[in-house]
């Protein structure tokens, strides 16, 4: 027995030896970084990375409070994310000076509301959320809430949600035509009573097969970010992205620097290197989304500029961002979704 | 030589009482500061005031609790009432959990049998034979679970080819699928110690049994089954707690619509609600439950126990 | 002696141990089947291929899969075999040492982890962890299943024990046997089988486990099961499905050796 648990005392210590200098950490959306890329920084500067994922912004948010500050180096947290985490005190400031190639930034992207001056990170991607519809198996008007909120007959029962409580209320809040953070009770109550009966018509909650559901048949209607749904057109030529008219979501993903990262310098490396032109590039070939970084033009695969899911429509309407509510409004905001989801 | 049942009063012994106390230390030590502190501080938790976002604050409260049984409307100023919806996450855990331990004992316990019964150099290998696909993860399995059961999958597609049906069957995303899962997940907690229970059982009673003109189906009831329930209810145990708080079937076979136990406690800390003091009062709450159960099954089996 | 088998047969059993099996086994072969399929989508039949085996041991994935690999069966080892050791000497405790004061509460506290729905022990593993200020790693991850894979060791053992009458070290301690003699000697060899069914029990509830273990696991600290779901959560591969086949192959392979060597054994 002595000599098992030495053993494992020695396992145990060889595999945290394995976290060393020359490693980087990052806490990473699903499916949405190509491995090669990683490789491709590996090559140059000799870090090794680890990446781990997750399916929404409230679930790294809750992950990182739960223990995983000081594990790990940057995250990848959406537009409304960066401001909240900011105000929880769980990112680190980069000094002037420290980013090398912070001016390839371009300029609408380099003072956004939630992060004002970039000091906390740089942009990654950006996109719009809406939802995309097999026109193989229905062909009525798509670009209307409707079809998640209130669906024709056909389409009942057939619908997948995003599992993500930020862009389902802002999409509702959209359909109803009432600002996000809405402090009225009556249209509070609205918005409560329309989600419930909306529910009956939902097959399911699911973020990570968000594309799988549209491309296997499972689903015939299906949330999903404008990205994700190309690649499901690629897989599947009648899946079609939606532009509402109501409005859709749009976001913006940045790599934000974590306090306490156990290896800031290969975290600041790390940013750098995806504010090379030829390497952000490479995640928007990938990805099929929007990029922020000035002179990539070159490297993006031209497709990209006539993609049907990031050209909205003239009568599309219009996009917005998720917006960050104060607790006591944010409470019922949870309510509404417990309710939801029970 | 008497067997089965009879046979507990003869091995206990007291041959190695001077060392118990070293013999119990390791587990002592291990359970004490593993499980039983976490689930100590989970309690301390549950009386905790929540942080908005996640995290809690170091002052007594009552709020999740309240929670859990009060319903104080959208907006927290309405008259407290009972609020049903836990209640009711709750109660369809217990139901389905229930359901697919019955599922489990009904197909697990002849499977058992059948198992013991056999020559006992085969044994071995039909005992391997069932644990074989518990070597692929769990999650493999429930994912191909889903696969098969899909309504474009091969089970649907191999029922309309041979006409059986016409259209395919709605199986996945519904309570059924979730049974399924759960089914498939914890059958050979079922079949191990059921099978390891017949095994030890002492067939001359059966024969004893027969000699006295007791029909087969008498025999299984009255003296086979008394002698092998410790096995039964091990194994009812073994597929009814964890099926209690599984989160995998009902989230990739259920569809994740509606909340289970596990679930909705999953969501407290690793989801959109970020509610740590109410994801351990849930838990608390669950765990008072299944105690509840055990000790409720104990005391019976103590009253059958002295009865005989 | 034809009586005998009568009267071990039930009509019926037979057949359902049959259903049991094709429910076993009918996921398993569709995965087995869809594995060697040419597509990437897991939708479509396009022919047979073994490309998918070549992608897990050279494709973007491998090098996180066989970190996993070496982490999961690491501490499903290491876990089992400690969990086994600290098992037998409970049960010996509790059912060859007399009746005590601490015996109740003891297998009470033994029992504790299988009692406790895997969720709650998640979440206290948790909460302690982050409580003590534990980083979370590897390490973590071995405690928790050295701790819950106890009670799983401990059941096969207890009850084989006690199926063991007492009569056969009472006979070795009149030969003048110690008391360690008799149980090395005589108890231990006796409780072999319950002893490895429960370690077998333990290693495959580490092998399997995802619950605990993604609620205590570290950043980038990965086990099979946890990284299996980081990538069948957007829907199920093919590579996964010939990860899932070479398991299975692996199993079915050590089961057909372990058959013939107890065959080989016998006839000798």
């Amino acid at each position: 027995m002595k000599y098992f648990a030495s053993t494992a005392m020695a396992l145990a210590l060889s595999v945290g030896a394995a976290a060393a200098e020359g490693d980087l950490v990052v806490y990473h959306w699903f499916e949405y970084m190509p491995q090669e890329l990683l490789d491709k920084f590996t090559a140059e500067t000799g870090v090794n990375v680890t990446m781990d994922t997750y399916d929404s912004n409230e679930a790294m948010l809750a992950s990182l409070k739960a223990g995983g500050m000081g594990t790990y180096d940057v995250a990848v947290p959406g537009d409304y994310m960066v401001a909240i985490m900011a105000g929880e005190g769980l990112l680190d400031t980069i000094a002037d000076g420290e980013l090398t190639n912070k001016g390839n930034i371009a300029p609408e992207w380099a003072d956004p509301s939630f992060d004002p001056g970039r000091k906390h990170s740089i942009p990654y991607q950006w996109g719009s959320t809406a939802f995309a519809v097999d026109t193989g198996s229905y062909e009525g008007d798509i670009n209307t809430t409707d079809i998640l909120f209130n669906p024709p007959e056909e389409l009942r029962g057939k619908i997948n949600m995003l599992d993500s409580q930020g862009e389902v209320m802002a999409m509702a809040s959209l359909h109803m035509g009432i600002p996000q953070c809405s402090t009225d009770r009556d249209q509070l109550k609205a918005l409560n009573d329309m989600l419930q009966g909306a529910k009956a018509n939902w097959a399911s909650f699911n973020s990570d097969t968000a594309k799988e559901v549209l491309v296997s048949g499972d689903a015939v209607v299906g949330m999903i970010y404008d990205g994700f749904s190309a690649k499901a057109r690629e897989e599947k030529a009648s899946v079609t992205y939606a532009f509402p008219k109501e409005g859709y979501v749009v976001w913006m993903d940045n790599v934000v620097l974590l306090k306490d990262a156990p290896n800031r310098e290969n975290a600041i490396k790390f940013m750098d290197f995806l504010l090379e032109p030829e390497n952000i590039a490479a995640v928007s070939n990938y990805a099929r989304y929007g990029l922020g970084v000035t002179g990539a033009e070159d490297f993006l695969d031209p497709e990209l500029a006539t993609l049907p899911e990031s050209n909205p429509p003239a009568d599309a309407g219009a996009g917005a961002f998720i917006e960050v509510c104060d607790e006591a409004t944010q409470a019922v905001y949870d309510q509404i979704w417990t309710n939801l989801k029970k | 030589m008497a067997g089965g049942a009879a046979s507990s009063g003869s091995t206990a012994s007291d041959t190695y009482a001077g060392a118990r106390h070293w013999l119990l230390m390791p587990s002592w030590f291990v359970l004490l500061i593993f499980v039983a502190a976490p689930v100590a501080m989970m309690l301390v938790y549950s009386f905790l005031t929540k942080e908005f976002r996640g995290g809690v604050i170091w002052e007594f409260s009552l709020g999740a609790y309240d929670q859990f049984f009060f319903d104080r409307g959208l907006f927290g100023d309405d008259p407290p009432q009972i609020d049903w919806t836990y209640i009711n996450i709750f109660w369809r855990s217990i139901w389905q959990a229930g359901l697919a331990t019955v599922l489990s004992l009904l197909i697990g316990f002849p499977t058992a049998y059948f198992i013991a019964t056999r020559p006992e150099r085969s044994r071995a290998l039909w005992v391997f034979v069932i644990t074989i696909p518990y070597w692929v993860n769990l999650l493999i399995r429930t994912v191909s679970m889903k696969f098969l059961l899909r309504d474009q999958g091969p089970m649907n597609d191999f029922l309309i080819w041979t006409g059986v049906i016409d259209d395919p069957l709605r199986i996945i995303n519904t309570n059924l699928a979730v049974q399924l899962g759960l089914f498939y997940s914890y059958l050979p907690f079922m079949v191990l110690p059921i099978y390891a229970a017949v095994e030890r059982y002492n067939f001359t009673l059966s024969e004893a049994a027969a000699d006295l003109y007791a029909s087969k189906w008498a025999t299984l009831r009255r003296v086979l089954l008394p002698a092998v329930k410790p096995g039964v209810i091990a194994g009812c145990i073994l597929v009814f707690v964890p099926s209690l708080g599984a989160f995998l079937a009902p989230d990739l076979l259920g569809g994740a619509r509606n909340f289970m136990i596990g679930s909705l406690i999953e969501e407290q800390f690793k989801g959109n609600a970020g509610n740590w003091p109410f994801g351990a009062a849930a838990s608390m709450i669950l765990l008072t439950l299944v105690l509840i159960i055990l000790m409720v099954f104990a005391r019976q089996q103590r009253r059958m126990g002295d009865m005989r | 002696m034809s009586a005998r088998t009568d009267v071990k047969t039930y009509p019926g059993f037979f057949a359902i141990t049959l259903l049991c099996m094709v429910i076993l086994y009918a996921p398993l072969m569709v995965v087995t089947v869809y594995s060697f399929n040419a597509s990437p989508s897991i939708t479509v039949w396009e022919g047979l291929s073994l490309r998918w085996y070549a992608d897990v041991f050279t494709g973007p994935e491998s090098d996180k899969f066989k970190q996993a690999a070496f982490n999961s069966f690491s501490i499903a080892l290491i876990a089992a075999t400690l969990a086994t050791a600290i098992a037998t000497a409970s049960a010996t405790a509790i059912v060859r040492a007399g009746r005590f004061r601490l015996r109740l509460p003891s297998l009470g506290l033994i029992t504790l982890p299988i009692l406790v729905p895997e969720i709650v022990l998640a979440v206290a593993t948790l909460i302690f962890f982050n409580s003590i200020g534990f980083t979370r790693g590897y390490m973590t991850i071995l405690v928790a299943h050295i701790a819950f894979c106890i009670p799983f060791a401990y059941l096969p053992i207890q009850a084989r024990m006690q199926g063991i009458e007492n009569t056969y070290e009472q006979a070795a301690m009149d030969l003048y046997a110690t008391k360690a003699q008799a149980f090395r000697q005589v108890l231990l060899p006796l409780m072999m089988p319950g002893i490895i069914s429960g370690f077998l029990l333990a290693f495959i509830v580490s092998l399997d486990d995802f619950i605990i273990t993604n609620f205590v696991k570290g950043a980038g600290v990965e086990t099979l099961p946890t990284a299996i779901f980081g990538s069948v959560k957007q829907g199920i591969k093919p590579n996964i499905m010939a990860i899932s086949t070479m398991l299975l192959s692996l199993s079915i392979m050590m089961v057909t050796i372990s058959y013939f060597l107890s065959k080989w054994d016998n006839t000798k």
